[in-house]
C-alpha cells in the first residue's frame, strides 16, 4: 500500500489543472435543460474534445488518454474544483461509449465514437416505458426485423436530454413471442428519423430536462444493433457496472458539494446553529463524502491490478444518492427562509444554486435503478439472501 | 498509489481469520464469561504461539515486527468472532506506546509480552477504566500528563461489570509514590497515541462486528418461516441488511486509511476519528436492526447475537466517545485555511 500519487500522477494533475484554467467558461453555461444552454454544453464538449480531454480513458486513437481509473479520478478532482460544466453527453461517453468498446463493431466504433466525442451527436437512453419503470424486464416496445431494417414500434419515457439529444439507444423486443430478459435487442437510434414523435416533458424545476418518445412504424437499419439479436439484456448489463457508476458519480462531486456546504455552514454560523442538527449534518456530510473518494480508490486500484468487481459495487448507487439529499437537505436548513427562492429572485441574494441542487438531488434516489430495487439487489446478490 | 493490501497480508488473515473462527466459537466465549478471571490463557498461550501476541513487537525484542497495517485487518477478525482476549490492545496500543517510550522498559517487557509470559492491560483516563487490570502483569496507564508502566502491586483495582461480559473493566487508584514513565510532552504525545490506537483498534473491531451480525442475521432470517415464506425473503427484512451493508461497505477504506497514516507515522488523528466514528455507527446499525430481523429470539440470552451486538455498543464508547471524535472532526474541517474537497483527501 503507497497513498502517495506518483510523480506521473501529479504532473498529469498539473496538466488537467492549468488547462481547465486557461478553457473554462468564466461565465458559468447555461442549463442544458434549456435549447441555448444544450447547445452551449455541446460547445463545450467541442472544446474538450480539442484538447483530447473529452474522454481521457478512451484509447489515443479515439482522440483520449489511455488513463487508468486512477488517473480519471484525478481528472474527475480537478475537472469538479474548476466548476467546469456539466458534460450533456454523459449518458453517450459513460454509458454508451463502454459498452460500444466491449460490444460494437469495428464499423460502430469508427462511425459513433468520434462524433460522440466532440459533442456532434449527443445521446440519449430508451430504457424507460409507462410499464417498465423498476420493472425494466416488461419493456414492450417492438423492433420487427424486415430485410435489412428494423421496423420499431412502441413509447419510450424518462429519456433524459432527449428533447434536443441526436441519438437514441435502447431496448426493445425484437421476439415477440419471448418474455421477460429474453428477446429483447439493443438498438441505436436515429432521433431525425420519420415516425419519431418527442413530447418534452417538463422536470421538477419545470424545464423539459427529460421526454417521452413515441415510435410509429420506426424504420433503423440492422447495422444499428448493438450486440446479438435477443442478447439486449446481456449487453446493457454486462459492462461493469461499477466503471459505469464510478463514471457517472465519481467522489469529486460529492466532495466538492460537502466543501461549499462548510463553506455556506461557516457564513451562516451564528443563524445555522440554532438548530444544533445542522452541524452535526454538515460533518457527516464532509465524512461520508470522504469515505465514497476513499472507498472509490481502493476499488479502482484492486480493478487496475486486475481485480474483479463484485456485488459490493451495487451499494455505490444508494451511498452517492443518500448523500446528495443529505447535503442539500442541509444546505436548505442554513438557508432558512431564503431557501425557497429561486436564484434569480431579486431578494435571493447569495442562496446561490442550492435550491437547483436539491430539486435534483430527489431524483438520485429514482433514476438509474430506484434505491428500492438496489436493496433488493445487495440482499439477494451480496448478502445472499432468499429471492 | 496504490490503495490496495498485498498478497501476503491477505493471506495472513485468511490463516488467522481460520484459525479465529474455529477456537473462538460463542461456546468458548460463554465459556469465559462463567469463569472468575474472564480469559482464557490456553487461547493466550495459543494466540502467542501464532506470534499474534508479539507480532508488532520489533524483531530484536523477539517479535514478528509487523506493523499497524498489516494487523489492522487481523484487528477486523478479532472483532468477527468478539474475541475476549485483549490482542488489539495489546498489539495495536500497548507495544508501539512500550517501544516508543524504548529503552529499559521496551527490553523488559516487550519479549515477554512476544513470548505470551505476560498480559498487558491498557487504560486511559479519558474514561478512567482499565481493562484487564486485575489479569494483567503490567498496566501501561495514560493521562495528558502522566504515562504509567504499573505492576499489579502498584495499583489498586476496582471491578465494573460491562454491559460486554468480556469486558472485564477497572476503575484504577495509583499508588502514593509511584512515578510514571514519561510525563510532559512526552507523555501528552503518548497519551493522544493510546487514543489513536485504542480509537483505531475499536474500529476495526467494529468492522468485523458488523460483518459477523450480518452473517448471523443473514442466516437466521433464511430459515426462520413466516406466513409459510422465509423471513428472509421479505422485503422489509432485506432492507433493514441492505442498509447495514451499505454503512459497512463504506467504513471499511477510512478505517485502513487510519491504519496507514499511523503506520507511516503521518498525522493521523483525523483519519483515525472519522474512521471510529463511521465503522462504530455501522456495527451500531447492524446491532440494531440485526436484533430486529431476529424478533425476540434476537432479546434473549441463548442466541448469541448479544456476544456481538454488546461489544459493539462498547466499541463505540471507549478509547474516545462519539463526542470527543467529532469535535477532533469538527475542529479540522471549521478551521480557517483548511484545505477541503476533491484532491486534497490524500
Amino acid at each position: 500500500m503507497n497513498l502517495n500519487y506518483t510523480d506521473q500522477q501529479n504532473a498529469f494533475r498539473e496538466e488537467v489543472r492549468s488547462w481547465l484554467a486557461e478553457h473554462v467558461p468564466a461565465e458559468p453555461l447555461k442549463t442544458f435543460d434549456t435549447e441555448e444552454g444544450f447547445q452551449q454544453h455541446r460547445e463545450w464538449e467541442a472544446t474538450l474534445n480539442k484538447g483530447r480531454w473529452g474522454m481521457v480513458t478512451w484509447p489515443e486513437e479515439l482522440g483520449g488518454r489511455a488513463c487508468d481509473l486512477i488517473e480519471w479520478l484525478i481528472f474527475e478532482e480537478e475537472y469538479y474544483r474548476a466548476r467546469a460544466p456539466l458534460r450533456v453527453n454523459q449518458n453517450g461517453i459513460f454509458l454508451l461509449g463502454p459498452t460500444l468498446m466491449e460490444y460494437g463493431t469495428e464499423e460502430q466504433k469508427a462511425r459513433i465514437l468520434p462524433k460522440m466525442a466532440n459533442g456532434e451527436e449527443v445521446w440519449a437512453q430508451g430504457w424507460s416505458e409507462p410499464n417498465a419503470g423498476s420493472d425494466m424486464a416488461a419493456i414492450r416496445s417492438t423492433a420487427r426485423k424486415d430485410g435489412d431494417k428494423y421496423i420499431i414500434n412502441g413509447q419510450k419515457t424518462w429519456s433524459t436530454r432527449a428533447v434536443w439529444a441526436d441519438w437514441l439507444f435502447g431496448m426493445f423486443r425484437t421476439d415477440p413471442d419471448s418474455e421477460r430478459h429474453r428477446g429483447l435487442t439493443f438498438i441505436l437510434v436515429p432521433l431525425n428519423t420519420p415516425g419519431i414523435t418527442v413530447r418534452p416533458i417538463p422536470q421538477l424545476d419545470g424545464l423539459p430536462g427529460f421526454a417521452e418518445i413515441f415510435f410509429d412504424n420506426v424504420e433503423v437499419d440492422v447495422a444499428n444493433r448493438l450486440g446479438d439479436e435477443g442478447a439486449g439484456w446481456s449487453v446493457a448489463m454486462a459492462t461493469a457496472g461499477f466503471e459505469r457508476g464510478l463514471m457517472l458519480r465519481s467522489p469529486a462531486r460529492f466532495q466538492e458539494t460537502a466543501r461549499r456546504l462548510v463553506e455556506l455552514y461557516k457564513a451562516n454560523q451564528a443563524s445555522a446553529d440554532r438548530d444544533p442538527a445542522v452541524r452535526d449534518a454538515v460533518m457527516r456530510a464532509w465524512m461520508d463524502a470522504e469515505s465514497y473518494c476513499l472507498t472509490t480508490y481502493e476499488t479502482a486500484c484492486r480493478l487496475t491490478q486486475g481485480g474483479k468487481i463484485g456485488a459490493e459495487s451495487s451499494t455505490n448507487k444508494i451511498f452517492w444518492s443518500e448523500l446528495d439529499q443529505a447535503m442539500h437537505a442541509t444546505a436548505m436548513s442554513i438557508l432558512g427562509a431564503r431557501a425557497e427562492l429561486l436564484p434569480h429572485a431579486p431578494d435571493a441574494g447569495d442562496v446561490g444554486t442550492w435550491l437547483d441542487g436539491w430539486l435534483f438531488a430527489q431524483s438520485g434516489p429514482i433514476y438509474a435503478g430506484t434505491n428500492e430495487i438496489q436493496r433488493n439487489i445487495i440482499a439477494e446478490r451480496m448478502l445472499g439472501m432468499p429471492r | 498509489m496504490d490503495f490496495t493490501f498485498s498478497e501476503d497480508q491477505l493471506l495472513f488473515r485468511d490463516s488467522v481469520r481460520d484459525f479465529l473462527v474455529n477456537e473462538v466459537t460463542p461456546e468458548r466465549i460463554r465459556g469465559i464469561w462463567e469463569s472468575d478471571s474472564g480469559r482464557d490463557d490456553g487461547l493466550w498461550q495459543q494466540l502467542a504461539e501464532m506470534g499474534l501476541t508479539g507480532i508488532t513487537v520489533p524483531e530484536a525484542h523477539g517479535g514478528l515486527g509487523m506493523d499497524e497495517l498489516d494487523f489492522v485487518l487481523l484487528a477486523q477478525e478479532c472483532g468477527y468472532v468478539a474475541l475476549p482476549e485483549p490482542l488489539v490492545n495489546t498489539a495495536l496500543v500497548a507495544v508501539p506506546v512500550i517501544s516508543q517510550l524504548g529503552g529499559q522498559a521496551a527490553a523488559e517487557w516487550l519479549p515477554k509480552i512476544a513470548a505470551g509470559e505476560t498480559r498487558v492491560a491498557v487504560g486511559c483516563s479519558d474514561n478512567g477504566l482499565a481493562e484487564d487490570a486485575a489479569q494483567a502483569g503490567l498496566l501501561l496507564w495514560a493521562e495528558p500528563q502522566a504515562l504509567y508502566l504499573l505492576t499489579p502491586d502498584q495499583f489498586s483495582a476496582r471491578f465494573n461489570e460491562s454491559v460486554d461480559p468480556s469486558r472485564r473493566l477497572y476503575a484504577i487508584d495509583i499508588a502514593a509514590g509511584v512515578l510514571p514513565a514519561a510525563s510532559g510532552e512526552q507523555a501528552a504525545a503518548l497519551y493522544q497515541a493510546v487514543l489513536d490506537r485504542g480509537a483505531l483498534g475499536a474500529a476495526a473491531q467494529a468492522l468485523g462486528l458488523a460483518q459477523r451480525m450480518i452473517d448471523i442475521s443473514v442466516q437466521y432470517t433464511s430459515e426462520r418461516q413466516q406466513f409459510g415464506k422465509v423471513i428472509g425473503s421479505f422485503q422489509a427484512v432485506k432492507h433493514h441488511m441492505a442498509n447495514v451493508a451499505v454503512r459497512l461497505e463504506y467504513a471499511k477504506a477510512p478505517v485502513t486509511r487510519a491504519a496507514y497514516a499511523l503506520a507511516r507515522g503521518e498525522a493521523a488523528q483525523v483519519a483515525v476519528s472519522h474512521a471510529k466514528l463511521v465503522a462504530c455507527e455501522a456495527a451500531n446499525l447492524a446491532a440494531k436492526n440485526s436484533i430486529q430481523v431476529h424478533g425476540a429470539m434476537g432479546y434473549t440470552w441463548e442466541v448469541d447475537l448479544h456476544i456481538f451486538m454488546k461489544k459493539a455498543w462498547a466499541m463505540a464508547g471507549t478509547f474516545g466517545d462519539t463526542g470527543f471524535h467529532k469535535q477532533r472532526v469538527a475542529e479540522h474541517i471549521f478551521a480557517d485555511g483548511v484545505a477541503l474537497g476533491a484532491g486534497t483527501t490524500f
